[in-house]
């Protein structure tokens, strides 16, 4: 092995990234921190109180049922966006005119903003003037999303699905398209079914661009805060209060910023530490192939 | 294994086509000879692959018929044509092993469990790749995939035909001769029809018995290298194949000879007089220069060495011709005196070849 030169000017350019992340989110995740373990009474006053905040917060049946919740959430929206979204793309015209169509009507929901999103479904899904809402209602279904927490989740999951399966659907119709035609004509001259081609060429083909979009539903299902707060602003009850929800709830709304803090970090790790597992877990694959790979080439 | 008949076939991508140039492949008939060797070569956009997909069944032609053994498939789907094909860029399953990659085309025809191992297990073997079944496909180099492409068309034992479409193109030059020689022993140990797309003539001369020159979507020439080579039957063939390429001279011809510019030039036959554009074509190997005084006239513009031999740019009454200098010999000066074996010289009718009367 032969030690390369080590230029330490490298340093100085790298410092400006380094500044900037340094103000967007070092000095305020220490911030947050430095509140997680403090106590305040108001006129800038602080406590040390070490760990009890993380205590108190690992201890609270609402911080439980929040994250339940949070869980249950980002179950069903993988669930149903992945698969939907590997429909969607695998249904997609042919010809060039109606893919071009098809594939703006399809970012329209991307480009509305979240809020706005939250309004459309939460007048859409209203039982007095809402066209959603009326037609159920009328139908004898009973349906009332501010009164009924099962409606309320099935708004809910319904509206991020229609907010964001498009961006599932797109990821996965780029990886469609990067798979050359030989590889259709191959499996048709080899006899393979309509599924054994999905198997077998289409999805491991498409395996990278799923791994970038369940990380990003997971991500933002996680951290979902607009879209329920504007239509059931967390009701009825508790039943749609995600762990968003309660954080704001708990830091703007009682004021509890030490407690806010401590649940803040926990909120972090925990998405941290799931994207990571979700990661490992869809790469797992591939490192054989690489050992393999290299073995092979050995060998030649 | 089959011979397999294309009569009256044409093909165009266009929903209604008018004229000849609407057809990206024009009418043709063509037998290929049950267990033949050949190579389809022609330049890029020719109509190569156009052919061979309608022989494989991945495009229904627009007009004619594909035989297989004088049964009619045309319009029968590729699955069911017992044809193999290997495609230019290897296509291998990423995410089976070697073994389910050669077991896949059985599969999915439900061939039985002891069948498919047997099959798979002498495949392997005749393609040197019995320690790599249980390897992963993915981690392959780009030959041993091509083989494993291979591998899928000869598994299966009813493979009417094995298409290959420029399969070297992504083959490291080492490599290339081993596997065409690899080839070339499973071709002769399993005896298949084999078409094989090229647009490079070492390839394609040293591989085939018979050679199908295309051009422009039609097919100019059916021979054996050496015909190719000595009797081109359109002048394109002549300019394609061999480096550098027949040389092309506009002439008028009576009887048997033939007058380039000022020049008169012997001939070996008598030719019928006949309209259209006439050429005559000598492949540079014939040319001799520094000729004596009966010689024709010509200037020597540039001589270039390409290693093997030397290669003097001539142009002969304003026309711009090649001749192989033997070696050793020397061209001084800017002029010179060419001749040409007059039993080498063919001659051309609106490009195509013409026979003269003895």
């Amino acid at each position: 092995m032969q030690t390369k030169p080590v230029n330490q000017k490298a340093w100085f350019l790298v410092l400006p990234v380094f500044l900037l992340v340094a103000f967007s989110a070092l000095i305020p995740l220490m911030t947050v921190m430095n509140y997680s373990v403090q106590d305040t009474f108001g006129n800038n006053q602080f406590f040390w109180v070490g760990l009890e905040w993380f205590e108190d917060i690992l201890q609270s049946e609402r911080f439980h049922d929040a994250f339940l919740r949070q869980i249950l959430f980002s179950a069903l929206i993988l669930a149903i966006e992945v698969p939907l979204g590997i429909a969607v793309a695998l249904c997609m015209p042919t010809r060039r005119f109606w893919t071009a169509v098809v594939l703006v009507l399809m970012a329209l929901p991307l480009l509305i903003p979240w809020n706005v999103v939250g309004t459309i479904w939460q007048v859409f899904g209203r039982v007095d003037i809402g066209l959603l809402g009326k037609a159920l209602y009328s139908l004898g279904v009973d349906y009332n999303y501010t009164q009924d927490p099962l409606s309320a989740w099935i708004t809910v999951v319904v509206m991020d699905v229609w907010h964001w399966t498009s961006l599932v659907a797109l990821l996965c119709y780029a990886g469609l398209q990067s798979i050359p035609d030989a590889y259709y004509q191959a499996a048709r001259i080899d006899g393979a079914s309509r599924w054994a081609v999905f198997r077998h060429i289409q999805l491991p083909k498409m395996k990278r661009v799923l791994l970038i979009a369940v990380l990003l539903r997971f991500m933002d299902s996680f951290m979902i805060y607009t879209e329920p707060f504007v239509v059931t602003g967390g009701g009825p009850g508790n039943s749609t209060t995600f762990l968003s929800i309660d954080l704001v709830k708990m830091a703007i709304g009682q004021f509890d910023l030490g407690k806010a803090a401590a649940m803040s970090i926990l909120y972090f790790l925990t998405i941290l530490l799931l994207s990571w597992v979700f990661y490992t877990v869809m790469t797992s694959g591939e490192g054989n192939g690489r050992a393999t790979r290299r073995r092979g080439r050995a060998d030649a | 294994m089959a011979r397999i008949d294309l009569r009256g076939l044409a093909h165009s991508y266009r929903p209604a086509p008018r004229g000849r140039a609407d057809y990206a492949l024009k009418r043709m008939d063509m037998t290929w000879r049950d267990g033949g060797a050949y190579a389809l070569l022609g330049p890029s956009g020719c109509g190569k692959t156009t052919l061979l997909n309608i022989i494989s069944g991945l495009l229904v032609p627009s007009q004619g018929q594909v035989l297989f053994d004088d049964e009619d498939v045309t319009d029968i789907i590729p699955e069911d044509r017992n044809i193999a094909q290997v495609f230019q860029f290897p296509v291998i399953y990423d995410t089976m092993t070697v073994r389910q990659n050669l077991e896949f085309p059985l599969r999915n025809r439900r061939v039985p469990e002891p069948e498919i191992a047997a099959r798979v297990a002498e495949i392997a073997e005749a393609l040197h790749m019995t320690d790599d079944l249980p390897r992963k496909a993915r981690g392959l180099t780009a030959d041993a995939k091509q083989k494993i492409s291979l591998g899928r068309g000869l598994v299966r034992r009813d493979t009417a035909a094995i298409l290959f479409d420029e399969p070297l193109t992504v083959i490291d030059p080492h490599l290339k001769w081993l596997l065409r020689s690899q080839l070339k022993d499973l071709h002769r140990r399993y005896d298949f029809t084999m078409i094989y797309v090229t647009h490079d003539q070492t390839e394609a001369l040293t591989f085939a018995d018979s050679v199908v020159v295309m051009h422009e979507g039609a097919v100019v020439q059916v021979g054996t290298p050496t015909e190719l080579f000595e009797r081109p039957a359109h002048t394109f063939v002549g300019y394609f194949i061999g480096s550098p390429g027949m040389n092309v001279l506009p002439c008028e011809i009576t009887g048997a000879s033939a007058r380039v510019g000022h020049q008169t030039v012997p001939l070996a036959r008598g030719y019928a007089p006949s309209g259209g554009k006439v050429e005559l074509g000598v492949r540079p190997e014939f040319v001799r220069v520094d000729d004596g005084p009966d010689g024709l006239a010509a200037q020597v513009t540039d001589v270039e060495d390409v290693g093997r031999y030397r290669i003097a740019r001539l142009r002969l009454e304003g026309h711009p011709m090649a001749a192989i200098l033997p070696d050793g010999a020397r061209l001084d000066g800017h002029t010179t005196r060419v001749g040409f074996d007059p039993a080498h010289v063919n001659v051309y009718v609106d490009d195509h070849l013409v026979e003269g009367e003895a």
